[in-house]
Order: C-alpha cells, then sequence, then structure tokens
C-alpha cells in the first residue's frame, strides 16, 4: 500500500448506524478530519519517540460485520475467564451476548453494551430515565483530549481520533453511590479476524463511595494480524474505588492499542494492574489525574519475546492537594524484543502534600534486547515529597551463583530469578489498596491472582 | 579412614591476578579445619574455588573430593554430593521465598542420590525441626530468600540451610564477621550440633574469638596465598596474641 492507511480509513468512512444522536456524530466527524490530517503518531512525537506504529500505517483494517463469531471466540477466553465474575464479551468489535453473563448484578449497577444503549436512545427519546443517560453519555464520551481547553495537548494523538472516528461497541458499567461490587466484571475483548480491526470504547462510571474491580481481557487468534484499539474512559466519585486489571494477551502477530483514563475525585482510589504478554506491537497507556486526596496505584508488569515491541505510557496528574500515586513497572525482555517506558508524574502547582514515587526495572535476557526507559517528575509545587528510580539490568550473577550453590542448576537458577522479579509485580496486584479495608501487605488474593501466577508460570515451567 | 578432600598444589587467579600459590590440605572425615589469615591472603578464594565460582580460574593443581576431581563439576554437582558453602555475603533474592529455594535445594539433593522428592507437608515438619537448632523464627520460612534480614539473621539461615541439606564437607566463610556475641553463639552451637564422624567442617575466618566456640582439630594460615603454618588449637591463640605481622613478615621472606 504506497497510500498512507489513514487516508483510506477517511475516504471509507462510513457512518455508522443511523440514528446515532447529533452529538456523537459531531464528536465523531471532528475527530475523524483529525485523524486524517494528522494520521496515526509518529516517531516526530516527543510522547511516541520510541515507538514506529509504521507497520499499522502500512495495512488497511476492516470492521466486521455481524453477528460475532462466538464460537472462536468462546475457544479463546476459555483458558483466561474468572470462574465467577459477571462479563461482556466483544467479539472483533461486536458484542456476544451469548458469551456475556449479567446475571444477579446488584441494583444500582448497570453492565451494559455501549452501541445497545445507544440504540435505546434513538428509539425512545422521550423516555426520562434515558434521556438522563444521554447528558451523561455525552460527557463521558468526550476524551479529554476533546476539549479546546485542553492543557495536555501532547497527549492527543492519532488512536484516540481514530477510536472516537470509529469505535463501535464497548461496555459502559455504572455503579451508583454506595453500591459495592463483590464480584469482578470481566470485560472480553476478542479478534478472530486477519487483517480486522476491533475499535471500542469502555465506559466506566463509579459514583461516591462505591467500588467495583473490573478486567479488561485482551485475547485473539494466533498468527493472525489484527488490530485492537480499545479507549476506557473511568469516572470515580468521591471516596470510591477501583481496582482495574488489564490482561493484555493478544496473539503474536496482533497490533495493539489500549488506553485507560481515569479521573479520581476526592478521596477516590484507582488501582490500575497491568500485565502484557501477548502481541506484536503493543502500547499500553495509563493515565490517572488525581483530586484532593485521591489515590492511585499502579502496576505494570511485560514480558517479550521475538520480535516483539512493548510500550508502557503512564502519566498521572496530581491536580489537588494530599494525593498520592505509586508507580511501578517491570518488564521482562528475551530474544530481540523491545520495550519502552515513559512514565510522568506532574505535580501541579495547587497540589501540595503530594507524595509520589515511579520505580522501573527492567531485565534484560538476551544481548539483542532492548529498553527505552524515560522516568519523569514534573514538579510544580513546593511542598511535595517525590521520588523516582529506574534501573536496566541483567540477572545477577551473585544471586545465579547463590542458587547453584544450593544444588539448582544453572538454568532452573536464572528461571526461579526471572519468575520471581515477574512474580512481585503479580504480588502487588493482589495487595493494592485501592480497594477500601485492604491495608498494603495484607493478604487478600484478588480471584485471578492464581490466574496471572499461572500464566506466567506457563512462560517459566521449571521456577516451581 | 578415606580422605575426604585433598588438595594439592592448588593455584588460582581471579581477573588474571594470582591469588593461590600453591596450597597443600588434606581433610578427613570428621575433622574441623580453621583457616585463618590476614585481609587478602587468599581465605575466601579458597572457598569460592572449592564451591565452584564463576570468575576464579584454577590454573594448576587439584582439589579431590572422594575420590574425584571437585574442580571439574559444575557448581550444583559439588552441592548434590556434598560440598556446602556458607556465603560470607549471603545474597537476598526478593520474590523468591525461603521455604521453596530449601525445598528446590533438598530435592535436587535426593532427585541426585536417586531417592523421592518429598511432600510439602513432610518437609514442613523436616524445616520446623530444624529451625530450632538456629533459633529461627518460622515466619522467616516465608520471607523471600535474606530479604530484609539482619546480618546474625543471614548467617543463621546459611547454618539452616546447611542443616536441612547435611553436606559431608562444609565450608563456612568468615560466618562469624559482623556478628555480635550472642549471634556467633548461635551460629557456633549450629554448627557444633552438626558435627558427626562422617562430615568434615572448613572455618574460614579472620577472628580467633569463632574458635573458642567452635573447637578445631587443625588451624592453618594463609598468607600470600599458600599456607605457612599449621597447628592444633593453640595456634590460634598465639595469632590472637602476635596479630597477622608476624605471619606476613616471615611469608614474605619466605618468597624472596
Amino acid at each position: 500500500m504506497s497510500e498512507p492507511s489513514h487516508r483510506l480509513y477517511v475516504e471509507t468512512y462510513r457512518e455508522p448506524a443511523a440514528g446515532e444522536p447529533a452529538w456523537l456524530r459531531r464528536l465523531r466527524r471532528q475527530a475523524l478530519a483529525r485523524f486524517g490530517t494528522s494520521g496515526f503518531p509518529s516517531p516526530r512525537d516527543e510522547e511516541w519517540r520510541y515507538t514506529n506504529v509504521a507497520p499499522i500505517e502500512r495495512k488497511l483494517f476492516t470492521a466486521a460485520s455481524g453477528p460475532a463469531d462466538v464460537a472462536a471466540a468462546g475457544a479463546l477466553i476459555e483458558s483466561c475467564r474468572i470462574a465467577d465474575a459477571w462479563s461482556l464479551v466483544f467479539v472483533d468489535g461486536l458484542f456476544a451476548p451469548e458469551l456475556s453473563e449479567r446475571n444477579g448484578l446488584p441494583a444500582g449497577a448497570r453492565l451494559e453494551s455501549l452501541a445497545s444503549l445507544l440504540e435505546t436512545l434513538a428509539l425512545s427519546p422521550a423516555l426520562s430515565g434515558v434521556e438522563a443517560d444521554a447528558g451523561w453519555l455525552e460527557s463521558g464520551l468526550e476524551l479529554e483530549t476533546d476539549s479546546k481547553s485542553n492543557e495536555v495537548e501532547s497527549d492527543r494523538h492519532g488512536f484516540l481520533d481514530f477510536n472516537t472516528a470509529f469505535f463501535t461497541d464497548g461496555a459502559v458499567l455504572r455503579v451508583d453511590e454506595g453500591v459495592v461490587l463483590e464480584k469482578p466484571v470481566q470485560l472480553f475483548f476478542v479478534s478472530t479476524r486477519n487483517e480486522g480491526r476491533a475499535t471500542l470504547r469502555n465506559l466506566i462510571r463509579l459514583g461516591r463511595n462505591a467500588e467495583a474491580r473490573v478486567v479488561e481481557t485482551h485475547v485473539g487468534a494466533p498468527e493472525t494480524g489484527y488490530l485492537g484499539a480499545v479507549v476506557s474512559q473511568i469516572e470515580i466519585g468521591d471516596n470510591g474505588g477501583l481496582n482495574h486489571y488489564k490482561l493484555q494477551l493478544d496473539g503474536n502477530r496482533a497490533y495493539h492499542f489500549g488506553g485507560s483514563y481515569a479521573r479520581i475525585a476526592r478521596d477516590g482510589r484507582f488501582g490500575h494492574h497491568s500485565l502484557s504478554l501477548g502481541g506484536l506491537l503493543v502500547r499500553n497507556e495509563a493515565h490517572a489525574r488525581l483530586a484532593r486526596a485521591a489515590r492511585t496505584e499502579m502496576n505494570g508488569l511485560f514480558l517479550s519475546e521475538n520480535r516483539q515491541h512493548v510500550d508502557n505510557h503512564v502519566r498521572v496528574d496530581h491536580d489537588e492537594p494530599h494525593g498520592e500515586s505509586r508507580v511501578t513497572y517491570r518488564g521482562i525482555l528475551k530474544d530481540r524484543s523491545r520495550g519502552v517506558f515513559q512514565g510522568r508524574i506532574v505535580v501541579h502547582a495547587d497540589a501540595q502534600k503530594t507524595d509520589a514515587e515511579m520505580n522501573n526495572r527492567n531485565l534484560l535476557l538476551s544481548d539483542d534486547a532492548e529498553i527505552d526507559t524515560k522516568p519523569q517528575l514534573e514538579i510544580h509545587a513546593d511542598d511535595v515529597k517525590c521520588a523516582h528510580g529506574v534501573t536496566v539490568g541483567q540477572l545477577d550473577p551473585d544471586s545465579v551463583f547463590y542458587l547453584e550453590s544450593r544444588g539448582i542448576d544453572a538454568a532452573t537458577a536464572r528461571e526461579m530469578l526471572t519468575f520471581a522479579f515477574a512474580a512481585e509485580i503479580v504480588e502487588r496486584f493482589a495487595v493494592s489498596p485501592a480497594l477500601s479495608g485492604v491495608e498494603a501487605g495484607v493478604e487478600r488474593p484478588d480471584p485471578f491472582h492464581e490466574l496471572l501466577l499461572g500464566m506466567l508460570l506457563a512462560r517459566f515451567p521449571h521456577a516451581k | 579412614m578415606n580422605t575426604l578432600l585433598r588438595i594439592e598444589n592448588l593455584h588460582a587467579r581471579v581477573d588474571d591476578k594470582p591469588i593461590l600459590k600453591g596450597i597443600d590440605l588434606t581433610i578427613n572425615p570428621g575433622e574441623v579445619h580453621a583457616i585463618m589469615g590476614p585481609n587478602g591472603s587468599g581465605k575466601s578464594t579458597l572457598s569460592n574455588v572449592l564451591a565452584g565460582r564463576a570468575g576464579y580460574e584454577v590454573t594448576e593443581g587439584t582439589a579431590t573430593y572422594r575420590g574425584q576431581d571437585l574442580l571439574g563439576l559444575p557448581p550444583e554437582q559439588r552441592a548434590r554430593e556434598g560440598v556446602f558453602l556458607a556465603f560470607q555475603y549471603p545474597v537476598e533474592i526478593p520474590g523468591v521465598s525461603n521455604i521453596y529455594l530449601l525445598k528446590a535445594a533438598y530435592n535436587a539433593m535426593r532427585r541426585h542420590r536417586g531417592l523421592n522428592e518429598v511432600d510439602a507437608l513432610d518437609f514442613l515438619k523436616l524445616v520446623k525441626e530444624k529451625t530450632k537448632i538456629v533459633d529461627l523464627d518460622e515466619q522467616f520460612l516465608y520471607r523471600g530468600v535474606n530479604e530484609g534480614f539482619s546480618g546474625g539473621e543471614k548467617k543463621r539461615n546459611e547454618i539452616l540451610q546447611m542443616a536441612i541439606l547435611e553436606p559431608t564437607l562444609c565450608i563456612l566463610d568468615e560466618t562469624d564477621s559482623g556478628l555480635d556475641i550472642d549471634a556467633l553463639k548461635l551460629v557456633a552451637d549450629g554448627v557444633n550440633s552438626l558435627r558427626s564422624p562422617d562430615r568434615a567442617f572448613i572455618l574460614v575466618t579472620h577472628y580467633q574469638r569463632l574458635l573458642d566456640y567452635i573447637k578445631p582439630d587443625h588451624v592453618h594460615v594463609l598468607a600470600h596465598g599458600r599456607i605457612v603454618r599449621s597447628g592444633d588449637a593453640g595456634l590460634a591463640h598465639e595469632l590472637e596474641r602476635k596479630g597477622y605481622g608476624w605471619i606476613e613478615t616471615a611469608a614474605a621472606e619466605a618468597l624472596r
């Protein structure tokens, strides 16, 4: 393909389902216009300096027409389904109600497909309850980067506009004031089609004192070159708590862009825990904006091999005083794989008494692997506690010898140490203080702790 | 009596720098040998060469352990054959629990000897019994290996490993350094409880004080990469009184 594909995307653009509200059409058209001008992000952009998405630009990924391929998807999600959870499943960008499970959701919690919600809205505009939805949806779907007052111009990029213009569906989770979801909600984004795209937009909104756990699971068929582009917008009300897990288990030829953008109101808590194992070219973004005394804990781990490229982009904005943030990311790179960590914590002028820490450690298991890491603190207040650290290295030979001297062969010793390096992050997932009543360090395995450890062990079979 | 370890004319270097320049040492089962000497005399090099640490190059000589060429074995084989090194600086390994390492090591040893692996429950029983020897609280079993342990706790953890693995040749590399008297006594008690007619010890130490609590059969003084004096426990006391200066001088003159 000689012409960059973003022009083709614009030329072949079809207005989505008739009956989408006018405000959404407007949002989509604006996003499409920006995308037509700028295309996908370029390495000239500082925030994309280390990740070249030219391979995506060279292809034209097409949207699926229904119905969803439920049979293929069912097999893919089997190995990563949490036993006791509510779920929504999207296959190639289309909602698959047959695979989803919503029975028993408490009053005050709604979990639905965005497309269905918009359809209902179009069919029965007169219903007052649905009218109320519209206002929330409109403001909810507008990305921060869409508004003119946006101060973080550099965070706007082609994938967000692409997502706004093309999303076909997504999950909408609303948890009302004071409602605590006892079971986790698992969202599946499954891809089965070669050269297919799955473009989804999720909205998660927790009211005051509401609490929930949401697990985003991205999976796809192996040896299949698809594009998954999933954006999640998260709003946490006063003193609410969300633990948001992202399991990126895409197929080995997949392109993945996934962004989670959270606003945390006063005293709110946001845990973001990201495990990236799959994909060929992957960009994970996680941004959090904290109001007064809000807290975030962001933990990330990726394992890359062969020619995988995995980019983790993290940003925390402390807007108001007494906020706390902990960002801990690790990477384990094998073969000729490449990793990127770009993390920035911004302490704005009003955010006195902020307590922020960012740590990034990387393990290079091959001479051909490469990591670019750039942790940044940007501090505009004068009474804050901030720290950051970064390491890049190989397995410590002293540790390997210590294990050998206890009778463990070198290969097993190396696997044990690598597994331990990875498992430490997964342990942090389990004790995240984002939910109330959980003190840091207190053992409270989440329902998929074993699942995650199992996935790691599959990579290091001799470690246990 | 069969000799357990026979070291002959052992030369070794680190980064092209010769450190050991002809060590001869014979150790029989049941014996405790103390190797003393000033800093830089080659004590730790000898320990590391025997345990098989990378970066220590043997240029000449032999070490025969129970009739086989010890230096030809990879480090994990030496361990499985019953050679144990208690580290001068035990490594912290976050993320690998102490009990997991113990079990992995114990079962590796058993497989090597053609025995069945033990299950988790039986192993736990064994370990709990052994923690009493070094008075280490059970909670240490579930922490990362040596992670956040005090100096004394790390050294006691080394002795705990030794107690579980039941080696034939125990090499303690300056296990006493940096310990207060209470920790030293615990370590010494642990070692004494493991003394047996089949098991030999090499105590590498800078300080005579350890030998007040573990009585050696033989004391060797190492200087400039050679054993310059050998004697009984009395030699250690002589060193304590006179310091290492006279040994250094004598060794330097001998080399001249």
